[in-house]
């Protein structure tokens, strides 16, 4: 296997604010290859947004990428100045939001978001700008894409919306996109639809995609490999199927087994006990013991990550084969 | 479109006739207007008929239609002091006053905005911290505070500006503008900086809010994400997106400052409708009080009726409400 | 996150107010101007009203003049020979007093008009409503101006127009706050129960509304002052023999071409050092209160 497209080592973002420092990603480490499709799980707050917002060099203070590299086709983005991010962004690497309400400007049409999104790049003739938008417009099936180039964002559906979204961002044609939750504000029926739209996509263009996501059910149909992150940390990782089919994590397993499909009809749903922890105040040891059924004294002690065999996962109580 | 533009002229009619009842009767019906237009000394005689030319033994009511009436035909009557139309009146004065309202909110805007949006990019610098100091004092200061204090230190201190008059003017269209000699300039700069310094300070507010908030928005993220300089971010995506609420601001705040004008045309003997409304209301001149206060409402509800249509156009989402 | 002392939302509020020290030290003007103002016969070193006490030989005097009275006229005499300090007390006690009084007065009726038209709902609403929205489209300054000119001078009709020029923004204030709490849920719960409606709105929707309030009321007295002073300045407001800081800054203004500063300027420092010190307590209160700020 060639050399990953993406290589990030003990990535530390964090939060500077009244309140303490919030580590919303601590020490967080991967590879993506070319073209492949990576899933990153994990409950709200667990600092899977920012790590996707770090990869681009986006945190917004009082944020910062306190330690850690990330190199893109070998290319050391950490400390790199904002001029150059910024040429990088869009062209190399971009990133699709969760909500399609508020990501596209509400007074601007879509044409000219996309005019400013080719033009941050290159200087191409209206005609030759026009032309590649309708053309990516139509790849990700928006229907008479030529006739809606010059409508707002609020005479598209939700789904549709989302759907010009993906377009800006693919329309530089980067070498990876960061999707993160896109399709959870919309209707389960149109996110199945764009799922599968986007795998193909990334398929026919040899995009790598990041598919950030709480949602294992949704990042199981689309990802070759997946991540489970919490408080900051990556806790487990793996090939999805084996992943799925055994979690070493306690963590990853009480995800799945809080899903729906996995519950007998009329059964009530499991669910993790307590919330996730504040980024603030993490607790010592395994952030994860406050919830976890099988913590012990050992677990005041932050547990190394455990690799075999590609796949990873960071507890002191692996789960074993067939415990799920 | 039309049919909005309709339902809004409508409306605009009601609310004039509901201020004009309102500005008759509060003028009108408190006091003795004849006492300004006869001695005391006349005879009785005399007394009842200026009372009955006037009309003023007649109904409230009556009055008003009457009033009403004159005012459809384009008679707001006559001026007791100056024994003129009060139309020809105001309009004499109108464009003076213009001219300096239309330097002050053009003047705060162009700075204001640009200072107001800096302020709400980088909110935590020393610039951005004084700007914020400007925008507190021009909120605070009273206006005739301000003309004073300018007065003082630039024209009596230092000397180089004039401290009241409108300078040498121009005639255009039969109208004088100060602004297109030197002179006149010098003499429009103070009274314009002193109004305009409550504006200045608003649209700095304003700009601020705007921009601190769309600078956290999606959007702006997600125009960042596609590799777009700040620059255009910042005059491509934000701007537009403020445009709305400063559009918005600076129609209020033209009518408004037209109104306001009053104590900076005092201050700084500025010959326009301001000036007039305070000589008007000392000697209890009421034909031009009544014509003022319903000239100015008629232009606060075209103004306001111009920026719904401005705010139309600049927001997509409004104009497919309403079609 | 938050500290354990401060338990009470005062008791935060108080101790968030303590970190800005622009704040604080506006407040202690605030109080200091104030005390002095309410002290006013105590500190000031002759009563500019006794007109018997005027030496018109002492007119005009510049800062450190000593006059027929035999002390320092500290800040210097004014055109009719009144110790300048002493004008400026009385006339800081009088500012306030209209201000204050104004200011409580626009409150109580805004508010209740407000709170009644959230209330009450359907067309007294609209009604009230668009009343209020007409008047504010019109500048206050205007309103006051016009009048004061028909009521005529002295302190209460003075008073009375600043209330009728001030009273549609805690209308509408009042108004807006009270329609988004009458829509919680709670209330539309509390109403749903036997309760007297009249003590859901004293005890649940007009404490919620105070907070907004409280930030225009800070505002509308420093506007008040400011108020007062511009139409006393334009010879509207009070009796000559009471002056106010507005007619002592516009009296003076004649002879400030003249090089005799002292006779406006110290009033109108005066008064814009206490509308800046209102203006900055009331900033800072609206930014605490306002919780889209907060991070």
């Amino acid at each position: 296997m060639s050399a990953p497209l993406l290589q990030v080592r003990d990535l530390a973002t964090h939060f500077f604010m009244r309140e303490g420092v919030a580590k919303a990603v601590d020490g967080v480490s991967f590879e993506l290859g070319q073209g492949e499709i990576l899933g990153l799980v994990g409950e709200s707050g667990s600092g899977k947004s920012v790590t996707g917002y770090s990869l681009l060099g986006l945190v917004d203070p009082p944020g910062r990428i306190v330690a850690g590299s990330i190199k893109l086709n070998g290319q050391e983005l950490v400390g790199l100045p904002q001029a150059e991010l910024r040429r990088m962004r869009g062209r190399r690497m971009a990133m699709v939001f969760q909500d399609p309400m508020t990501t596209l400007n509400p007074v601007l049409t879509v044409a000219t978001q996309i005019k400013y999104a080719i033009g941050a790049h290159e200087s191409v003739s209206a005609k030759a700008g026009r032309a590649r938008a309708i053309d990516v417009l139509t790849r990700v099936g928006i229907p008479d894409a030529a006739a809606r180039l010059d409508d707002y964002p609020h005479q598209f559906s939700g789904g549709m919306r989302q759907r010009v979204a993906i377009a800006i961002a693919l329309l530089n044609r980067p070498d990876m996109i960061v999707a993160d939750e896109p399709t959870t504000a919309l209707d389960v029926s149109i996110q199945a639809q764009i799922l599968a739209e986007m795998k193909s996509l990334v398929r026919d263009l040899g995009t790598a995609l990041i598919w950030i996501s709480h949602d294992l059910a949704a990042v199981s149909a689309l990802a070759g490999r997946i991540m489970v992150m919490y408080a900051g940390r990556i806790v487990e990782y793996g090939p999805t199927a084996a992943v799925l089919r055994a979690p070493r994590h306690p963590y990853t397993r009480g995800l799945l087994d809080s899903l729906p499909m996995r519950a007998e009809p009329g059964q009530e749903l499991a669910q993790i006990p307590g919330a996730p922890p504040s980024l603030a105040a993490l607790p010592p040891g395994c952030p994860f013991h406050p919830r976890c059924p099988s913590a012990d004294a050992i677990c005041q002690t932050a547990p190394a990550t455990t690799a075999s065999g590609g796949r990873g996962w960071r507890c002191h109580h692996p789960l074993l084969d067939g415990a799920a | 479109m039309l049919g909005f533009l309709i339902q809004r002229l409508m409306q605009a009619a009601v609310v004039m006739l509901a201020i004009s009842a309102l500005v008759f009767v509060g003028v009108f019906a408190i006091g003795n207007p004849i006492d300004v237009l006869i001695s005391p000394d006349v005879t009785q005689q005399i007394r009842l008929d200026t009372i009955a030319r006037y009309g003023f033994d007649r109904p409230l009511w009556e009055q008003y239609l009457a009033f009403l009436n004159r005012l459809i035909h384009g008679d707001f009557g006559r001026s007791f002091v100056f024994n003129m139309p009060v139309l020809n009146l105001i309009l004499s004065r109108l464009p003076a006053t213009l001219e300096l309202t239309l330097a002050a909110v053009l003047g705060a805007t162009l700075i204001g905005v640009p200072l107001g949006m800096f302020a709400g990019y980088r909110p935590d610098g020393v610039p951005s911290r004084i700007i914020m100091a400007v925008s507190v004092l021009g909120f605070a200061l009273p206006t005739f505070w301000i003309g004073l204090m300018l007065i003082m230190v630039f024209a009596v201190q230092l000397g180089w500006l004039p401290a009241g008059g409108r300078g040498e003017t121009v005639h255009i269209l039969g109208v004088e503008w100060s602004f297109l000699t030197l002179n006149g300039l010098r003499h429009l700069f103070l009274p314009a900086l002193t109004l305009s310094l409550f504006r200045l300070a608003l649209m700095i507010r304003l700009a601020r809010a705007g921009m601190r908030e769309a600078i956290l928005s999606d959007y702006v993220k997600f125009a960042r994400a596609q590799g777009l300089s700040e620059m255009k971010v910042v005059c491509g995506h934000v701007l537009k997106n403020i445009s709305i609420p400063i559009v918005t601001v600076f129609g209020l705040e033209l009518a408004a400052t037209l109104a306001f004008a009053v104590v900076t045309e005092t201050i700084f003997s500025w010959p326009g409708l301001g000036k007039l409304i305070i000589d008007s209301i000392q000697s209890l001149d009421r034909p031009v009080m009544v014509a003022y206060l319903v000239l100015v409402a008629f232009l606060f509800i075209m103004i306001n009726f111009m920026v719904d249509i401005a705010y139309a156009a600049l927001d997509p989402r409004l104009r497919a409400g309403r079609a | 996150m938050e500290k354990a002392e401060a338990a009470s939302p005062l008791g935060r509020f108080c101790a968030e107010f303590s970190e800005s020290r622009v704040a604080v030290a506006a407040l202690a003007v605030v109080v200091l101007v104030i005390g002095l103002a309410v002290l006013a016969p105590l500190f000031a070193p002759q009563d500019p009203y006794d007109i018997g006490k005027l030496v018109l030989g002492d007119a005009r005097r510049p800062p450190g003049f000593v006059g027929a009275g035999g002390y320092v006229h500290w800040l210097g005499t004014d055109a009719q020979g009144r110790d300048l300090l002493s004008a400026i007390l009385y006339g800081l006690r009088i500012s306030v007093q209209i201000g204050v009084a104004a200011g409580a007065i626009a409150f109580a009726v805004g508010a209740t008009l407000g709170a009644t038209a959230a209330f009450m709902g359907g067309r007294v609403e609209i009604l009230i409503m668009r009343f209020i929205d007409l008047q504010l489209s019109f500048p206050a300054i205007l309103l006051a101006l016009v009048l004061s000119a028909i009521l005529g001078q002295g302190k209460g009709q003075l008073i009375a127009a600043l209330v009728a020029a001030q009273y549609a923004y805690f209308a509408r204030t009042a108004h807006g706050a009270a329609s988004a709490e009458r829509a919680k849920d709670y209330v539309v719960a509390a109403l749903s129960t036997p309760m007297p409606a009249s003590r859901v709105v004293f005890r649940h929707i007009l404490p919620n509304c105070l907070p907004p309030l409280i930030v225009v009321a800070t505002v509308q007295i420093a506007n008040s002052i400011a108020l007062e002073a511009t139409l006393s300045f334009l010879g509207l407001g009070l009796p000559v023999t009471h002056p106010s800081l507005g007619m002592l800054i516009a009296n003076g203004f004649q002879y400030m071409l003249s090089g005799r500063y002292w006779i406006s300027i110290y009033p109108g420092v005066a008064l814009i050092v206490l509308i800046l010190a209102i203006n900055l307590v009331g900033d800072q209160i609206r930014d605490q209160l306002n919780p889209r700020l907060k991070r």
